[in-house]
């Protein structure tokens, strides 16, 4: 339902407006822009997408581009895999420190134009072709120098944003001796530490290993190294894009549902989880590699079966929630609160379905994540299937509904359509469940990712025909996704400009049932885990590094694409 | 010292993570341990500028070698846009151990339907040990981008009916 102008005016006029401090207004614009510009990224790349599952799909031969499908492919997946999470986590934890801490940033201002100057370096080359080496580099190809030194720049700006995050977050407990950091800002500060120590493998490849090269200062690469050292970035980073939305989850959807949040510590103790168990993980996305031995892949599963404990627990701790929430609203029975619960709410809404889409995909992962078996999925359409489900549905179905929620709380202006919201989250669902569902299947039967067409097997047209009817309904996914997605978008531009005021700005986050008084340290500091983590990473990476400085005659000639 | 407030209803949650948790690591260690399932691991580096002229992966030496012990040693180069030589055949359900070197960028091998799948890395010599079970004609499908002709990248296995 939309609230009518005359309801909204006469709510405006009785709710007493809180007044906005100076910081408050500064985190509400700085937090604004950075989120524009990551939802104009999502724009942009979705209907990229689009054009690539009908590319590839074989069905419309005047389309048909190799040259255009990687260069689409390449932008696609650093549009919403790296501008879309970097500004949006920049924006909301800028909005965070606001409103939770009341502090200003040193960097706002610094982080978002480094940030965006080096995006705007990075996509010319990608938009002209120039850097067809897909999100992931992909060393010894090599793209135009100016693609590498925008995504440095983008890597540079948000470390801006790390600072701020952990400064404000120490300053705070200075001035609060004692007192346990809000929820929020310790789920925040833990995700912008992850980051900090997540970006440095790929900081590392780009700093020793890429732009030597591009710059002609080193004239051969060891490939070998530069995928070690993308793998530690290339798993955690996951975890900066998903932790958002577990914020989401954990200090809004409680409230918005209408209950509390289940246990404030478990909250905590799934955050520091996942900071520790993201980051020395990240081979098994070499576990079919060959420049790396059989043990080290071997403790990696360890490490990354150890994700499933903070996942669980999250997914416990926010059920719980929802499950008081339906409650206390007179939901009765075993499944009976499922029902009372408000799914005409945007929130609500899309924490149940980023729910759904995590559990089927976290199963899926789980056979990822399978030392003895991912030979059977590596590099197949089931991979791409897998992370659509979970970042593209989970992570980014959480970022739309904290941007519904965000954006009156920052504008003044009150949600355009609450309706169009609704319809928009359950298309675009549906979009994500019809595009994936295919993929799954797809991987299974061998078909890899990363192919401009299917018809490249001519000796074995029988995989071919085994293709099409997954790549049709892939399509319609696909379409239904950018549909939804355009009305995300225009919902939100108009709510920016909508001459209705917001019933309700004040920022408030939920509460839980038993709000800590006091907390034992680990889960109210950083340093414990900084330090766990530098042990931990030594212990991982540690000799699968060195190792190649040992190693002779490996490196090999740059070439182009 | 503060202590933190645990639900009864969270104890009997954490016991079931750990239940599952014990189980995940559990089948993987009885696959890799009983069954002997690795991914393909061997760390071992090559000259990939100079592979070409000489020695096992020079082109007179590539190819199918039955040895002694009745099982065989497929010796493949990777390079845009084939995995050469471009057929092979070896006889199902025997062992087979596949040697494949990147003469330029990187490359992955797949087979679909088998366990025969691994990255290409310049430099580095992967090493694949399997059996294939079913006889008939498969491609070996380029699966990672090695540029802009990587579509087009496969070669042909045929597994001979062979020993029973």
């Amino acid at each position: 339902m939309s609230i009518t102008a005359e309801h909204a005016a006469s709510l405006a006029a009785t709710s007493s407006r809180p007044a906005v401090t100076a910081v408050q207004a500064y985190g509400n614009k700085l937090g604004l822009w950075n989120m524009w510009v990551a939802f104009a990224a999502l724009a942009l790349g979705l209907p990229m997408g689009l054009f690539q599952a009908a590319e590839r799909s074989g069905f419309f031969p005047g389309i048909e581009n190799t040259a255009v499908y990687f260069a689409s492919t390449s932008t696609h997946g650093v549009l919403l895999a790296f501008v879309l999470t970097t500004f949006f986590a920049m924006g909301w934890g800028y909005h965070t420190m606001a409103h939770s801490v009341n502090k200003k940033p040193f960097f706002g201002w610094t982080s978002f134009w480094v940030s965006l100057v080096g995006t705007v370096m990075a996509a010319i080359p990608l938009l002209t072709g120039y850097a067809s080496v897909l999100y992931t580099f992909y060393p010894p190809e090599f793209a135009h120098p100016s693609f590498y030194l925008g995504a440095t720049l983008l890597v540079v700006g948000s470390w801006f944003w790390v600072a701020d995050m952990i400064i404000a977050f120490v300053q705070w407990k200075k001035e609060n001796p004692g007192k346990p950091v809000p929820l929020v800002m310790f789920m925040f500060t833990m995700t912008a530490l992850l980051w900090g120590w997540t970006s440095l493998g790929v900081a590392s490849e780009a700093v020793f290993q890429l732009l030597p090269v591009v710059f002609g200062i080193a004239p051969t690469i060891d490939v070998g190294l530069a995928r070690t050292l993308f793998s530690w970035t290339l798993h955690a980073i996951v975890y900066f894009w998903l932790m958002p939305a577990y914020i989401a989850m954990y200090v809004i959807l409680p409230k918005e549902a209408g209950g509390k949040l289940f246990s404030d510590e478990f909250a905590r103790i799934a955050f520091v989880l996942l900071f520790i168990f993201s980051v020395p993980i990240g081979f098994h996305h070499l576990y079919v590699d060959p420049q790396q031995a059989a043990g080290w892949k071997l403790l990696h599963m360890f490490g990354t079966f150890m994700v499933a404990v903070p996942t669980f627990l999250t997914g416990f701790t926010v059920l719980a929630s929802m499950e008081i929430a339906g409650r206390l609203r007179g939901g009765k029975g075993l499944f009976g609160w499922i029902g009372a619960l408000d799914w005409n709410n945007p929130f609500v809404l899309g924490g149940g379905l980023a729910l759904l889409m995590l559990t089927v995909g976290g199963w899926g992962g789980v056979l990822n994540a399978a030392y003895t078996w991912d030979v059977m999925v590596h590099n197949t359409q089931w991979i791409t299937g897998h992370f659509h489900l979970i970042f593209g549905g989970t992570t980014v179905i959480m970022y739309l509904v904290a941007a519904y929620w965000l954006w009156p709380k920052i504008t003044g202006n009150a949600l355009f359509s609450r309706a169009l919201a609704v319809w928009q989250l359950w298309l675009y669902f549906i979009g994500m469940v019809v595009l994936t569902a295919p993929w799954h299947v797809l991987g299974l039967i061998g078909q890899p990712r990363r192919v401009s067409t299917t018809d490249q097997y001519a000796a074995f047209p029988e995989y071919a025909q085994m293709w099409g009817i997954y790549e049709a309904i892939m399509i319609v996914g696909a379409v239904m996704l950018v549909v939804s997605g355009f009305m995300f978008v225009y919902n939100l531009f108009m709510t920016h400009f909508n001459k209705v005021p917001a019933a309700d700005t004040k920022v408030e986050y939920a509460v839980a049932i038993h709000e800590p008084m006091r907390l034992p340290n680990v889960l109210n500091s950083l340093a414990f885990w900084n330090w766990a983590m530098l042990a931990y990473m030594i212990l991982s990476y540690g000799y699968p590094i060195v190792q190649f400085f040992f190693m002779e005659g490996h490196h090999t000639i740059p070439w182009g694409v | 010292m503060s202590t933190i407030h645990i639900d009864p209803l969270e104890k009997r949650w954490l016991w079931a993570i750990g239940g599952m948790l014990a189980l995940f690591w559990g089948v993987q260690i009885y696959f890799a341990a009983v069954e002997n399932m690795h991914p393909p691991s061997n760390v071992e580096t090559i000259e990939s500028s100079k592979m070409h002229l000489s020695g096992e992966f020079a082109e007179e030496n590539l190819g199918v070698k039955n040895e002694a012990d009745g099982s065989y040693t497929v010796t493949m180069v990777a390079a845009r846009y084939g995995f050469y030589p471009q057929e092979i055949e070896v006889p199902a359900n025997t062992p087979v151990k596949l040697r494949i070197a990147s003469f330029d960028v990187l490359h992955g091998v797949h087979v679909p339907f088998s366990n025969m799948n691994t990255m290409v890395v310049p430099g580095y010599v992967s090493e694949v040990h399997t059996q294939f079970q079913t006889p008939g004609s498969f491609p070996m499908i380029c699966n990672e981008y090695c540029g802009l002709g990587h579509d087009y990248m496969y070669s042909k296995l045929h597994v001979t009916a062979g020993k029973s």
